[in-house]
């Protein structure tokens, strides 16, 4: 496990609703991992650029509009082309579960739905962090 | 004796203490004829009507949109016969974000969370069939309001219904996507020039149209108390009638086409004292700090939707009988118009079946249960009046803040309404984890349920929908599009012409919606927000 576990919290797409995202970063921070967090409406060359930029263990995608099955793929053939396939990939947000395996197939880690606790997710990411 | 309590505090969602019991004791600075009066007479504490729901039944009005506009109108004429009263627009996120079907950024995201509307082509399909001149229709835009609402009344012209019958609202709440629900596209002050036109084009033309819907919706979905929407949202009020003001417009000229909308969350009785303290602040502020003349403009008017945030993904159908306790404090609370939530909207846009469901939970409260049969029936009780006054008073606490602050769009600029939304969420979302909030399903009394079939919307929309905007454009005479959209500019940069009748003309010409708003984003430009 890295010293400091590093994380980019991102927003892809247009929708706006970043009260889970928020929520998340901050939460990550109170764990004691670094968070870099986008902002909104970042394409997925954006959020691969600054993964990269940063360094990141793991990011963090936030999609509640339906447009995962669009821009999820996208980001994961970015990042296999970049080589950061070390990199811890989540996914929150409305993703039906029929959704799920398809995005685990494409190399995302795991999928967070609704009402899932910010305790979870920082097991989950202090669990498997570093090991791909 | 000690006594058995479950929990050391009492608290309300908010967060706010609750006492054992409210007597006669807990409101000695309540003024029944000051605070209260009657039904229908100021401060309206108790409603704005005199007979309320006996007169006329609030609006039933179910907010729905998804794929192609042909799609969606098929949804309003079901919805309509039905029984339903109003119709309420749901746009897709590229249409609220100013970008065409076509956009790379519109990738994903066509007909998903709404209806696509790329051009009045589009909105000439979406009322097919539908008489504006018989119902009234609220719209969702906000950005783009002035291109939106520009369509309707083109599309009137064609049906031959003349604008001053029409009858509907915009949201058109600039200041609350910078607060909370962040779809915006030009930065806090021309965007505000946008909403002084509008509240000027309307009150000339369009007099019968709400031409602003100031929300409180928005605010508490992105995790605020329920004070905080309340002050917020009516500091937002404060802050549309100062511009107005200040660009030279008569007060009582538009104040009385103001609504409000606000939410209805779980906490039952928080939510009906939020309803009356509005009215109740609404009235003092209009009265006394800008001083109105015509009683209407010191009357609050609001639509109210249930908490879309309370509903859960897990055990779905226990979303049915929180959205009819919700329903049941929004009528409590004198509502105009109600949208209720359907139960798999935690999940995605609503299946035919549950939409008629959240529609036939309306009609149950209205024509079953007798409370729509007198006004404020919770009216005298302590603890109501106590939530009430307090409310107030938290009101006036925010809004002594915001004036130091130098106002609304300042305070935005400083990021303070966005950080104490942000602390209420993180708070609640600390207390959920801990069990001291415990929601039915989530974090107690969990079991599997199996999953519900929901609506999906196929990538084939995106295909027809690029497809039309593509032929509209090679049809439409390019000439007076481009003259049209020319002169749009101009008037953009000249900066002290009304824009209403530049917009309309580019509507007419069938210039899309992403064009216009690329001509006006040329002249404002665009606003990123900085993270608070």
């Amino acid at each position: 496990m890295p010293d400091r576990i590093r994380v980019l919290v991102a927003k892809p797409g247009l929708d706006g609703h970043d009260r889970g995202a928020k929520i998340i970063a901050r939460a990550f921070r109170d764990a004691g991992f670094e968070v870099i967090y986008t902002g909104l409406r970042q394409t997925p060359e954006q959020v691969v650029t600054a993964a990269l930029q940063e360094d990141v263990d793991v990011i963090g995608l936030s999609v509640l509009s339906g447009a995962h099955m669009t821009l999820c793929p996208r980001i994961m053939e970015l990042m296999k082309k970049e080589k950061l396939d070390d990199v811890l990939v989540l996914i929150g947000g409305i993703i039906p579960d029929q959704d799920i395996p398809k995005l685990k197939q494409l190399g995302v880690s795991e999928v967070f739905q609704p009402g899932v606790s910010t305790e979870d997710i920082i097991d989950y990411v202090r669990r498997n962090v570093g090991k791909r | 004796m000690s006594r058995d309590v479950r929990e050391r505090i009492f608290t309300t969602i908010s967060g706010v203490p609750v006492d054992e019991v409210y007597t006669v004791n807990s409101v000695t600075d309540l003024d029944p004829s000051r605070d209260l009066s009657e039904p229908g007479k100021p401060p309206y504490t108790r409603g704005i009507h005199e007979t309320m729901y006996r007169g006329r039944l609030w609006t039933m009005r179910q907010f729905s949109g998804f794929g192609t506009a042909e799609e969606t109108n098929k949804r309003y004429r079901y919805l309509l016969e039905q029984g339903q009263t109003g119709l309420s627009v749901a746009f897709h996120l590229p249409t609220l974000m100013g970008y065409d079907s076509d956009h790379p950024m519109s990738a994903g995201e066509v007909g998903k969370c709404g209806v696509a509307i790329d051009s009045l082509a589009d909105m000439e399909v979406l009322f097919d069939g539908i008489p504006l001149d018989k119902i009234s229709t609220s719209m969702t835009t906000n950005a783009p309001a002035t291109v939106l609402w520009s369509m309707y009344l083109v599309v009137a012209e064609k049906q031959g219904v003349p604008w001053e019958r029409l009858r509907g609202t915009i949201q058109n709440d600039i200041l609350k996507e910078y607060i909370a629900e962040k779809t915006y596209i030009f930065p806090p002050r021309p965007s505000m020039k946008l909403v002084v036109d509008t509240l000027e084009f309307g009150s000339q033309h369009v007099p019968q149209w709400n031409p602003i819907s100031v929300s409180g919706y928005h605010i508490r979905e992105a995790g605020s108390t329920a004070l905080q929407e309340l002050a917020f949202t009516l500091y937002d009020g404060i802050e549309y009638v100062e511009w107005a003001r200040r660009a030279g417009l008569d007060v009582d000229t538009f104040a009385p086409r103001l609504s409000f909308f606000f939410n209805a969350h779980n906490d039952f009785f928080e939510e009906i004292a939020k309803y009356r303290a509005a009215r109740n602040v609404w009235y003092k502020v209009m009265t006394q700090r800008f001083n109105c003349r015509n009683p209407r403009s010191a009357i609050l008017r609001f639509h109210t939707q249930t908490a879309g945030c309370s509903l859960t993904a897990q055990q779905p159908y226990n979303n049915v009988v929180r959205v009819a306790i919700q329903a049941l404090a929004a009528v409590l609370g004198g509502t105009q118009s109600l949208h209720t939530n359907a139960l798999d909207e935690s999940l995605a846009l609503p299946t035919e079946h549950a939409a008629r469901l959240a529609l036939r939970t309306q009609q149950i409260i209205a024509h079953e249960t007798g409370i729509a049969n007198t006004s404020d029936p919770l009216g005298g009780s302590y603890f109501l009046e106590r939530l009430t006054l307090d409310m107030e008073r938290g009101c006036w606490e925010y809004f002594d803040r915001l004036d130091a602050m130098g106002g609304m769009v300042a305070a935005i600029e400083e990021g303070f309404p966005q950080r104490e939304i942000q602390d209420a969420a993180y708070t609640y979302q600390k207390a959920v984890e801990r069990h001291e909030k415990i929601i039915v399903g989530v974090n107690e009394f969990v079991s599997d349920e199996p999953p519900l079939e929901i609506l999906q919307i196929d990538e084939s929309v995106a295909e027809r929908q690029v497809a039309r905007t593509r032929k509209i454009r090679q049809e439409r005479d390019d000439q007076q599009c481009r003259s049209a959209l020319d002169g749009l500019k101009g008037a953009a940069i000249a900066g002290n012409v009304n824009l209403m009748p530049f917009v309309l003309n580019c509507v007419r010409a069938y210039a899309t919606l992403g064009e216009i708003c690329d001509t006006l984003r040329a002249v404002y430009g665009t606003y990123e927000e900085p993270v608070f």
